[in-house]
């Protein structure tokens, strides 16, 4: 039986069985991992929630949002301050829920005006959020050294964040698919040529802006425990709005599955290559933006269709090979 | 009450105006060659810091050190555009993709140039104060370095300004702005022009971080707030208008004066913003901008 055929028409089922085989391995690993391999995961899969919610929104509409810092940080701040009094559950929706109240904000003010506003807007937000929530906390509500979380087993933090990422994902894929999905992936073609069509531009851009910071927040509110103590000046890190960019860019944005191998790759990298290498890991990251962003626009699943169809031509071309050496012994 | 918001004002004025030639390159940078530039805070910290270097290590005075800091980093600017963004340029599909990526590759390029400063000049604040005598003015005092930092930098606003609109390379510039493919067809050199203005933003920035050291410590860490800063004050003269944004950074340095010396100063970004929100709801054109 050729492999390639067998690749070709069980593409789905392969697809399928993988995606079973995955979620199995995340599923059970806290059960036989040590507790900083379960860390690491997780943070993996926080980073999947953040550069999948990303692309759903930017990478469709080409609106680069630079707020994914703001949301994530609001998600933290309100674990910080509740996670005293209410239980965790509600503390994750409540996150939420509450930065997806920011992100319909920022989208009434500015996503009527050009991409580049937006962008300086979101990217001024994280600064503005940041500060002020410093000043509320320490002079307001007095916590001037910031909040101590209470632990919680890093299984638990797991399956919790293992829980948002099927959920982000279920979401994500349905609405891609639905009305409000094509409606963005035509804003981003021409924005006109969709508001002649009768979208309702503004108005769908608000919305879904909306719906994924609601994954932005929770997926703040599920890391806070684990980094056990909380500062407004912490939460709100400028970084974690690149990093997640960094990921659905370099894995590619035009597959579903771009952002997330961007997330595993380069949460991976995050976190080992922060410990072992503090100071050189800024500028390795600063290197490897500039250079996926010239040299890898497409990502890497951007490459799959081009070495596609170069291993095709080569197939070809061995097979007529091997035909006509069959026609010369004959 | 009243002399105290005047005196507030007076001094807002003074330092306005580095904020003023800040946000003018950040203008020239982001209008002619549609370059965000997320490190451009990081070239007014280089200024800074070289000075510094510039006047403990070789004994040159930081009034010279304009002199010699600015033309350095028009060549730094220069390069970066005939080799980073050009490359870029000519990779991407079209001119707002083009927009997003290189906005993208500023904020690497912020982490490389902070990495490395920080691998020279390390984390520590540093105090490189020059001319601090005090003059009585107005009925105030002003240390003479502000006097003498205000002087520098509204000439040179006046003279980019006038650079711009009176000469033949000004009338090349605008043209580039205005269409790149068309001025290319008039003859204008549009790839020099484009490093020209690259160029010509970092100078500016660097000038700017010449003359802040004169007046206040300064850190490898200045750069970031300072490029926030260049933002808001952009956005508010309206993008892509260079009278506009030098106006503004008067504006905006008036405003972060009264901020912090009549409430607090941990509130000033958060002004800033209120501000920047106001003004999109309202003229999302910006003070001096064109539709």
């Amino acid at each position: 039986m050729d492999i390639t055929r067998v690749f070709s028409t069980h593409k789905k089922l392969l697809a399928a069985g993988s995606l079973v085989l995955i979620l199995v391995f995340l599923a059970t690993f806290p059960l036989y991992g040590n507790d900083y391999y379960i860390r690491l995961l997780t943070v993996i899969l926080m980073y999947v929630v953040l550069a999948v919610s990303w692309a759903m929104f930017s990478g469709a509409t080409g609106y680069m949002s630079l707020a994914t810092a703001a949301f994530f940080g609001t998600g933290v701040m309100a674990a910080a301050l509740l996670e005293k009094t209410l239980p965790f559950p509600f503390v994750i929706v409540i996150g939420g829920l509450l930065s997806s109240a920011f992100a319909f904000l920022i989208g009434l003010v500015t996503l009527r005006l050009r991409g580049i506003y937006f962008a300086i807007f979101t990217f001024g937000f994280v600064m503005f959020i940041g500060q002020t929530a410093f000043y509320i906390d320490a002079h307001i509500l007095h916590n001037i050294w910031g909040h101590n979380l209470t632990p919680l087993a890093p299984g638990v933090l797991h399956y919790m964040m293992l829980g948002l990422v099927v959920v982000t994902l279920v979401a994500i894929y349905f609405i891609r698919r639905s009305r409000y999905g094509l409606a963005l992936l035509s804003i981003g073609g021409n924005e006109e040529a969709a508001a002649h069509m009768g979208i309702n531009t503004t108005m769908v851009k608000v919305i879904l802006f909306t719906v994924s910071a609601v994954f932005m927040g929770a997926a703040g509110a599920i890391m806070a425990p684990a980094m056990i103590h909380v500062q407004a000046r912490i939460a709100f890190n400028i970084f974690n709005s690149f990093m997640p960019i960094l990921m659905a860019i370099f894995g590619g944005m035009g597959q579903f599955y771009g952002p997330v191998v961007g997330a595993a790759v380069f949460g991976y990298l995050d976190r080992t290559l922060k410990v072992e290498l503090a100071q050189y890991f800024m500028l390795g990251f600063g290197i490897i933006l500039v250079a996926v962003i010239v040299f890898l626009p497409n990502g890497i699943a951007g490459l799959v269709p081009t070495l596609q169809s170069k291993l095709r031509i080569t197939m070809a071309k061995l097979r007529k090979g091997g035909q006509t050496e069959k026609h010369a012994d004959t | 009450m009243t002399g105290q918001v005047a005196r507030l004002i007076i001094t807002g004025i003074m330092t306005g105006s580095i904020y003023g030639l800040l946000a003018m390159g950040l203008t020239l940078q982001y209008g002619v060659c549609q370059v965000l530039n997320i490190s451009h805070g990081e070239f007014l910290m280089l200024g800074a810091m070289l000075t510094l270097t510039l006047s403990t290590a070789f004994g040159i005075s930081p009034l010279l050190a304009v002199a010699i800091i600015g033309p350095l980093l028009f060549v730094i600017g220069f390069l970066l555009q005939i080799t980073l963004f050009r490359t870029l340029r000519a990779r991407t599909p079209s001119p707002p993709v083009f927009e997003g990526s290189a906005l993208l590759v500023t904020f690497g390029l912020l982490y490389v140039i902070s990495f490395l400063a920080r691998l020279r000049w390390g984390a520590l604040t540093y105090q490189n104060t020059y001319l601090t005598d005090r003059v009585s003015f107005l009925g105030t005092s002003f240390g003479l370095n502000e006097i003498v930092a205000s002087v520098i930098a509204v000439a040179m606003g006046v003279a980019v300004y006038l650079f711009l609109s009176r000469t033949r390379l000004g009338r090349a510039v605008r043209a580039t702005a205005e269409n790149p493919v068309t001025a290319g067809l008039m003859g204008v050199n549009t790839g020099m022009i484009l490093a020209f203005c690259f160029g010509l933003g970092a100078l500016l920035a660097g000038v700017g971080g010449v003359m802040i050291s004169w007046r206040t410590p300064i850190s490898t860490y200045m750069g970031f707030e300072n490029t926030v800063i260049a933002l808001v004050v952009v956005v508010l003269g309206g993008l892509g208008s260079i009278p506009g944004s030098f106006i503004a950074g008067i504006l905006i340095s008036i405003v972060s004066r009264l901020v912090s010396g009549l409430w607090d100063p941990l509130l000033i970004v958060p002004v800033y913003y209120g501000i920047l929100m106001v003004l999109l709801l309202v003229k999302p054109a910006g003070l001096l901008g064109k539709k």
